[in-house]
């Protein structure tokens, strides 16, 4: 293993930036692993440790096959983290929208540069990355359905699901889309949590990464031998459940259940007599695939989604 | 008159309501040209409520001119505007990101959706931004290549400084003018002063620019305020960019708004702990410096001004 700075920002009255990366393997560039960009995302952060210190064992043990390098950038950006806050401490702006960064632009352009150049020159990219909503998920991988990626290598990851999504503007600047542009096949991988950490989603994940690498030949790794078969699905398939009413929401499920036509979903209730003002039914036989965590929620706001 | 524009009740009693000021002469309107200025978008840019506030004024008093509809929007972010949010307050997220909205949507997408419907079909809309908190501009108008044709001759009636039309980012393609420029209802977006602070001279600047317009739109029969001429950039090349090469305290040495030579020192980004000057900032063109920043600390990479080159405005 080598550790090493890909990239440093000085700071005036903090401590440098510095953004770490993990090296494994020596040889051809061929998988880049990248966690948190936001200083909310916990999760993400932690999923990487793991794959870092299973890696390590990795390369102590000799199983990563010679002429593969892995890259581990378990987090982007120290800071905000530090601070509990989502995005650059000065500005607000997400580095996740400024890729592929500029070396002589903004603060957050030039972090975006200096990580870029680092990483879109392997093969295979894979995200940790959190949904622009407070919530949980069922784990999935997440692909743009028109880039670089394919399906075939997103169910390698053998992850119960696969989400593909057409590009949006804003896509445009982030990692993903820009990885896929320098042809780059990358992925992203959503756990449940993004706040808080959630040990058995983040397992799944390392194991799924060692699955997905096997399957490439680039580490030897040995699973059950029972491959599990992915659900491909577009995001515009997903049900949304919506509230009608603002209110304290109060689940009756969780994430990944099953749910009959009828089954009640939520209560939205009334946050100074509590009186339920309205109960969610789900509108068809689903699972619950992503559910709002926030105590309270607006109206109008997709607290559920199906598949 | 006030309306409604588009409301929403929030989680504990309380409606978030989006609302609009129509000033319009007595008797029928049917076929007058409507003029809508909107502001506040970016709930910490300020500027476009004094100019919110003066133009009806001003229209009040000399009402009998009034020959359209005048549609004023003071306040697309309420909450933002109330908590010196940029964004949207809970969700963070940027407000200008989300045009043309979704009725079905979720509820900043609501809303977007809303603000739409009732903008579109003006005969122009000038959406009146502040910058941000960091950076002082003068008063200009940015315009995206793809409506340079539409919207430059109204650009011209404006009484800005400075007309500043840019390339097209497919970034930018879910802000409320691109969303309303690309769906025919043309949208002028103003740049000018600071977040977080009024410059009235700036705000008299644009409301006599709005009265102009109106007049060119058939809205005022009154006198039209003698414009000025704006300096207008088509080439990205025109503009020359001063980022800070470190961290530091910024410490300006020349105003806002001043023609510089190359070379030319702009001011200092100094380290208080330990007395250093880490960068001594120089024009590295002639030309005139039309952004600088006002918000003194800086991380590497932080924009301290930006200058027009001579030749653009020399011609």
């Amino acid at each position: 293993m080598k550790k090493r700075i890909v990239y440093e920002l000085k700071g005036l009255y903090r401590d440098s930036l510095r953004v770490t990366g993990y090296e494994f393997g020596k040889g051809k560039k061929s998988v880049c692993i990248v966690g948190t960009m936001r200083g909310n995302e916990v999760q993400q952060l932690y999923c990487c440790s793991q794959l870092v210190k299973k890696f390590k064992q990795l390369e102590e043990e000799g199983r990563i096959t010679p002429g593969h390098k892995i890259l581990i950038i378990p987090s982007c950006n120290p800071y905000s983290i530090n601070i509990q806050k989502r995005f650059w401490p000065i500005d607000n702006t997400d580095i996740n929208r400024m890729f592929p960064g500029y070396d002589l632009g903004e603060t957050t352009q030039r972090i975006a540069d200096g990580v870029f150049r680092e990483i879109k020159d392997y093969k295979y990219g894979i995200q940790f990355t959190s949904f622009y909503m407070p919530g949980e998920f069922i784990p999935h991988i997440r692909m743009m359905d028109e880039g670089y990626s394919t399906v075939e290598e997103a169910m390698k990851f053998e992850m119960p699901y696969v989400v593909t999504r057409k590009v949006r503007p804003y896509d445009t600047a982030t990692l993903n889309y820009n990885w896929q542009v320098w042809e780059t096949q990358a992925f992203s991988f959503y756990t449940t949590t993004t706040t808080t950490i959630d040990r058995r989603s983040a397992g799944q994940s390392v194991l799924s990464i060692l699955k997905f690498l096997a399957a490439n030949d680039i580490v030897k790794y040995q699973s059950s031998g029972r491959v599990q078969k992915s659900v491909v699905f577009n995001d515009t398939e997903l049900v949304s459940v919506r509230t009608a009413k603002s209110g304290i929401f109060e689940p009756l499920v969780k994430v990944g259940d099953d749910v009959g036509e009828g089954t009640p979903l939520a209560n939205i209730v009334n946050p100074y007599d509590g009186e339920i003002m309205e109960t969610l039914y789900a509108p068809l036989e689903s699972k619950v695939f992503f559910m709002h965590t926030d105590p309270l929620t607006y109206a109008n706001t997709a607290v559920f989604k199906l598949i | 008159m006030i309306k409604t524009v588009a409301s929403v009740s929030l989680p504990v009693d309380e409606v978030l309501t989006i609302k609009k000021r129509r000033i319009q002469p007595e008797g029928k309107t049917k076929g007058m040209k409507r003029i809508s200025i909107v502001t506040g978008i970016h709930g910490d840019e300020l500027e476009g409520q004094y100019v919110c506030y003066e133009l009806g004024k001003r229209i009040e008093a000399e009402f009998d001119k009034l020959t359209g509809i005048v549609d004023i929007y003071p306040a697309m972010n309420p909450l933002g505007i109330d908590s010196i949010t940029r964004g949207i307050p809970a969700f963070d997220l940027d407000m200008n990101r989300l045009f043309p909205g979704n009725k079905e949507g979720n509820m900043t997408e609501y809303l977007a959706s809303g603000i739409m419907k009732d903008v579109s079909g003006s005969d122009l809309v000038v959406d009146i931004h502040a910058s941000n908190i960091y950076l002082t501009e003068i008063p200009q108008i940015r315009i995206n290549e793809l409506h340079e044709k539409e919207l430059v001759p109204f650009a011209k009636k404006s009484n800005v400084d400075f007309v500043w039309v840019h390339g097209a980012s497919t970034v930018l393609e879910s802000t409320f003018a691109y969303s309303l420029n690309s769906t025919g209802t043309p949208c002028l977006v103003v740049e000018m002063g600071v977040g977080m602070r009024i410059t009235k001279s700036y705000g008299d600047q644009m409301v006599d620019g709005i009265f102009s317009l109106m007049k060119e739109l058939g809205i005022w029969s009154g006198k039209a305020p003698k414009v000025r001429k704006p300096i207008i950039s088509k080439d990205y090349m025109d503009v020359s960019y001063l980022n800070a090469t470190t961290g530091g305290l910024f410490i300006p040495q020349v105003n806002h708004w001043v023609e510089l030579n190359e070379g030319d020192v702009i001011g200092e980004i100094v380290n208080p702990l330990t007395g250093e000057v880490l960068e001594t900032v120089t024009s590295p063109v002639d030309g005139i410096l039309f952004t600088i920043r006002d918000y003194p600390i800086v991380d590497e990479g932080s924009l301290v001004g930006r200058l027009l080159r001579k030749e653009v405005y020399s011609k």
